[in-house]
């Protein structure tokens, strides 16, 4: 993976001969490239910032991220703890692995409770059958940023996944209320990031900007790195709902018309049981699965998830208002 | 047929070898940048179903006779709104031969920050000029910044020739003119294609309405484009991000230096030198992971371990011992300038980012500025304003580790940040230091 060049390459002086060869240093494969530029940014922050947190779910960008941050640092641990907004209705799988990765690597993990935010008043739940609790992990998120005193949160969001997200950059700034103004965004040249704050703002940083979905399994294939048992195909309950299959669980009121049914399904993301939809699919293993997102003619967040359905603007919305 | 989609890449399991070229629009606004990117996704097959479901969705709601294929690209409320792009936006892609990222970026004068942003990382530069136009201020703008900040492959699509009828002729004189104008920057790899985005003519098919144009069409001049990168400084330069120090028992004296090789080549049992102190030692090992390296290159992430304990801390740089960079407090540059509240003048002070280091500059002198359609300098200038590119020498407060940007992309680049807004204001190219 690694380029030789020839030693007799260096020139005698170094103000001769600095145009004739063009050694070509972007000759890495994609896969290395990716991660040295996820490498580079999660150190960046690591360096500039005074207390920046990781955001962890359990789902497979955030895996890649962790991942990239075990290698920046090795072999010390993590330098920073990770978090995860839990809407309590996750997937006990998930959550399952979420908890057993943070021990291993001896990290803090941190969980900010939707379900405390409930509590306390800070949030309405919403009612109905389609209730979700999705929207409302940003006050949850907004509120343990200021209770810990965060400036910069690591999120495993790609450009490749949403047409918001294609314009955000990778230092991408948010004011005191949490907030992206994306008409307004600091220019970001090379890989100089520009990461300077006032008191009560912060950053959010992507370290997979520039992967795409392709790109995080192939990565995961390459690293053979764990992942939970949802992203295989697995027996479940379902049932149908605007053209996709959900999950059946306790946290999703069915209408009448909505009769549960056993199906093989995977997931392809993995986010709150109400608006995570899962797909047929008979891969069993990781080659399978990454053979069929090779193949998949419908991009992830449009095949799985109920919240990018509103409008055509939902997720540049919920951005604003200082989601993920 | 020159592209499949991701379904047919032969073997998506196995090592995948394609390398990135990395691609930056530009030229001026309504020339149709996001039309032939969409253009461009939607022929070679790299759009989803959903997506092209909710832009057709999108065209109707707006009333539009024909999906609009630039949908697929403007991705923010106001920008639909206003029918233009204002901020850059990343777009992935990839056919059996190569893998691309593409930074469509705005044409408007007033974003000309953006149209950096996307530029300063890009290989390759697609620039598109509105055949009924010609070249524009705009265009010579869009390709001078991109000469500056080190395109040296510029591919030129003269779009919109539908509403020419085809005309030969007028692809010839624009391809004349921006070809000229390029090789007086220096630039002489420019590739002219004629084109029409709406219709697909020579985007990724061959057209017969225009078949006195021999080929090939766009994607395969993309595919085949050899990137070779600006003109590489041989000499190792390893700016240092961050310190690791484990803290745990097994790795009790461990201390390594962890950075992106930023140029040249370093080797375990390299006679380096320290900048900025000029203390010298040996690398004693290169680390990635827990694999134990025998070198590093661009743009590779290690961590470096030294022979000698020595002062080194975030933003100094290991540099080869035989060539290394000059440590200046004084440097001449060209600045895009891109504040919008205040013009740079001389005795401003700005906060400088320059690898891992920060410090702070003034501005000794704005000597010249530039007239983009002229190419020529303004000598009695004295202050540059927003979107502005000129000479600028600046003092810096600390000494930084410097190469001239024409032979070292990543250590002679640096940002301008406004001390009172937090904001980058400033995009800057070393020519010297001392």
């Amino acid at each position: 993976m690694f380029v030789m060049i020839d030693p007799g390459a260096i020139p005698e002086n170094p103000g001769d001969e600095m145009t004739t060869t063009a050694t070509r240093p972007a000759s890495l494969d994609t896969l290395s490239w990716l991660e040295a530029e996820g490498i580079h940014i999660i150190r960046e922050v690591a360096a500039e910032f005074e207390r920046p947190c990781l955001l962890f779910s359990g789902g497979k960008d955030s895996i890649v991220m962790l991942r990239l941050a075990e290698k920046a640092f090795w072999p010390a641990r993590i330098p920073f703890p990770v978090m995860h907004v839990d809407t309590g209705h996750n997937f006990p799988e998930a959550i399952e692995f979420r908890d057993r990765r943070a021990a291993e690597l001896e990290i803090a993990l941190l969980v900010a409770s939707v379900q405390d935010s409930i509590d306390q008043g800070r949030v309405v739940e919403e009612v109905g059958p389609r209730a979700s609790r999705n929207r409302l992990q940003t006050v949850t998120l907004l509120d343990a940023i200021a209770e810990h005193n965060f400036d910069a949160l690591f999120g495993g969001a790609r450009r490749d996944e949403e047409k918001a997200r294609a314009k955000e950059r990778i230092f991408s700034f948010r004011d005191a209320f949490g907030q992206w103004d994306p008409s307004n965004q600091r220019p970001e040249l090379w890989n100089l990031y520009n990461g300077r704050l006032t008191r009560g703002e912060h950053i959010r940083a992507f370290p997979l900007s520039n992967w795409t979905e392709l790109d995080v399994w192939q990565y995961i294939k390459r690293e053979e790195l764990e992942i939970p048992s949802i992203y295989f195909a697995h027996e479940r309950s379902m049932f149908e709902r605007d053209g996709m299959l959900f999950p059946t669980s306790e946290f999703v009121p069915r209408l009448p018309h909505e009769i549960p049914f056993d199906a093989r399904v995977r997931f392809r993301t993995v986010g709150d049981m109400t608006c995570t939809a899962g797909v047929l699919s008979e891969a069993e293993t990781l080659e399978a699965v990454v053979a069929e997102i090779a193949a998949t003619r419908i991009t992830e967040r449009g095949e799985t998830r109920a919240d990018d359905r509103f409008s055509e603007a939902a997720m540049e919305d919920r951005k604003r208002e200082g989601y993920f | 047929m020159t592209t499949q989609s991701l379904a047919a890449l032969s073997d998506p399991l196995g090592p995948d070898q394609r390398t990135l070229l990395r691609l930056a629009t530009a030229g001026s606004v309504d020339d149709g940048k996001s039309t032939l990117i969409g253009r461009l996704l939607f022929d070679s097959k790299q759009t989803f179903i959903d997506q092209m479901e909710a832009i057709e969705r999108t065209s109707r709601t707006r009333g539009e006779d024909d999906v609009n294929l630039a949908y697929l690209t403007d991705g923010l409320r106001s920008e639909r709104e206003q029918g233009i792009t204002i901020d850059v936006a990343y777009r992935y892609f990839s056919t059996p031969r190569r893998k691309f990222i593409l930074a469509d970026t705005p044409g408007h004068v007033q974003y000309t920050r953006n149209m950096v942003t996307g530029a300063s990382t890009a290989d390759a530069a697609l620039l598109l000029v509105d055949a009924r136009r010609g070249v524009l201020e705009q265009t010579r703008r869009h390709a001078y910044l991109s000469n500056l900040l080190g395109i040296r492959h510029f591919v030129l699509c003269v779009n919109k020739m539908d509403l020419v009828g085809w005309d030969q002729t007028v692809f010839e004189q624009i391809a004349e003119e921006l070809t000229r104008f390029a090789s007086r920057m220096g630039v002489t790899d420019v590739r002219a294609i004629p084109i029409s985005a709406k219709f697909g003519d020579w985007v990724v098919e061959p057209s017969a309405r225009m078949s006195w144009y021999p080929g090939p069409p766009l994607l395969e001049q993309l595919e085949t484009l050899e990137a070779s990168e600006p003109p590489q400084h041989h000499a190792a330069r390893f700016p240092v991000q961050y310190v690791i120090r484990p803290l745990r028992e097994a790795y009790h004296d461990y201390r390594g230096y962890a950075g992106t090789m930023a140029s040249g080549v370093l080797r375990v049992g390299d006679r380096v030198r320290v900048m900025p102190s000029g203390a010298e030692t040996t690398v004693a090992s290169i680390e990635a992971f827990d694999q134990q390296l025998v070198e590093a290159s661009p743009p590779m992430a290690v961590t470096v371990r030294l022979a000698d304990q020595l002062d080194v801390r975030r933003g100094s740089m290991i540099v080869s011992a035989e060539h290394p960079p000059t440590a200046a407090t004084s440097i001449d540059t060209h600045i895009c300038w891109m504040s919008e509240r205040v013009p740079l003048r001389a005795r401003d002070r700005l906060v400088i980012k320059h690898t891992t280091q920060t410090t702070r500059a003034m501005v000794a002198e704005v000597s010249a500025r530039l007239d983009v359609n002229t190419l020529d300098y303004d000598l009695t200038a004295s202050q540059l304003s927003l979107n502005e590119i000129g000479r600028v020498r600046l003092r810096l407060m600390a000494p930084l580790s410097v190469d001239p940007y024409d032979e070292s992309r990543e250590t002679g680049a640096f940002i301008l940040v406004d001390e009172a807004t937090s904001a980058t204001v400033g995009a800057g190219m070393i020519s010297s230091g001392e």
